[in-house]
């Protein structure tokens, strides 16, 4: 078994409400100096065998398709060692 | 009473129900006030039993889990749907039924949570800026209605090239008035496939088919448009 990590982020240019709500708490309960968040999706796939070029293309795949909108989202595809 | 209509049998517009559907029966009694015959479908079946036209009611599709609509687009009723609205089926996706649509990449663009951060309700002002589509021949272009709207994500993107050709081809359906509820590129309230078949709606027209529940009866007309575009496309 091999784990496979997509990161999956709403695109830049893109408002971030969540992210910002999570600013505003921050500047509340006194944490200084974050001048920005947003916040995004980690997922976890745990698949059979080696996390080799083939596997991280099929996740590649499956991101593309069912994990991250590509029209308002970016996503990357790693192997977790 | 006997109608024109009684030689002819009425044309049946699916609704579909998905789990956390919540207007599906506000869109099959709107369908049925306007004269059409109401065709309950879930989600689990490919099958559409040959309805003639389909709406996407709002709620909350697979609770919106991973995000609106993104799950829902996978239902098998989708496989059926996708197929027959690229041979010309008409369809309206309503709310949670246009996110629904764009996942589906029937719609371009996508809804995402409005900008002010908070859940919005409220009676909408809107123009119509086409009738040439299956869902609005019932207005006439830049007509002015108030329909109730409520969503949290509600607020319509996609790249400026997309913005910019959807207006270019008149594929803007809706656009708010007084107030931009959501955030909502160019105050984008709606829009259509090229073929004008296919058109995502974040109002809720179901809401205002009757004045003892609706501010108005202004979203009569949608559901009407399509019976008129049937009538013609059987003619």
């Amino acid at each position: 078994m091999a784990r496979v990590v997509v990161d999956v982020m709403l695109k830049p240019e893109l408002l971030d409400p969540q992210g910002q709500a999570i600013a505003k708490a921050l500047e509340r309960l006194g944490h200084a100096g974050v001048t920005s968040v947003r916040q995004g999706k980690r997922f976890e796939l745990e698949v059979e065998g080696e996390a080799d070029a083939a596997a991280l293309e099929r996740v590649r795949g499956i991101a593309d398709t069912l994990l991250a909108n590509p029209v308002i989202e970016d996503f990357t595809v790693r192997a977790e060692p | 009473m006997p109608s024109l209509e009684s030689s002819v049998s009425s044309p049946r517009v699916g609704v579909v129900t998905f789990p956390g559907s919540l207007d599906d029966g506000d869109a099959r009694r709107a369908v049925r006030l306007a004269g059409a015959e109401p065709v309950a479908l879930w989600h689990g079946d490919d099958d559409l039993h040959g309805v003639d036209a389909v709406v996407l009611p709002g709620g909350f599709s697979y609770g919106d889990y991973l995000r609106c609509g993104a799950i829902a687009r996978f239902a098998p009723v989708m496989n059926s749907l996708i197929a027959a609205a690229g041979r010309g089926l008409p369809v309206l996706g309503i709310c949670n039924g246009f996110q629904v649509l764009c996942e589906a990449h029937l719609l371009p663009g996508a809804l995402v949570a409005n900008d002010h951060q908070h859940f919005v309700c409220r009676d909408q002002r809107l123009r119509i800026e086409t009738a040439r589509t299956a869902w609005t021949s019932g207005y006439t272009d830049g007509q002015q209605v108030v329909i109730p709207l409520k969503n949290g994500e509600g607020g319509y993107v996609a790249d400026d090239a997309t913005l910019d050709r959807l207006e270019g081809e008149g594929r803007v359906v809706g656009r708010y008035l007084e107030v931009n509820p959501n955030g909502s590129a160019r105050d984008i309230a709606g829009v259509c496939n090229e073929a004008g078949n296919v058109v995502g709606l974040m109002p809720h027209p179901e809401h205002a088919v009757d004045e003892l529940t609706g501010p108005t009866t202004d979203g009569l007309p949608i559901f009407a448009s399509v019976l008129t575009r049937l009538v013609e496309v059987s003619a």
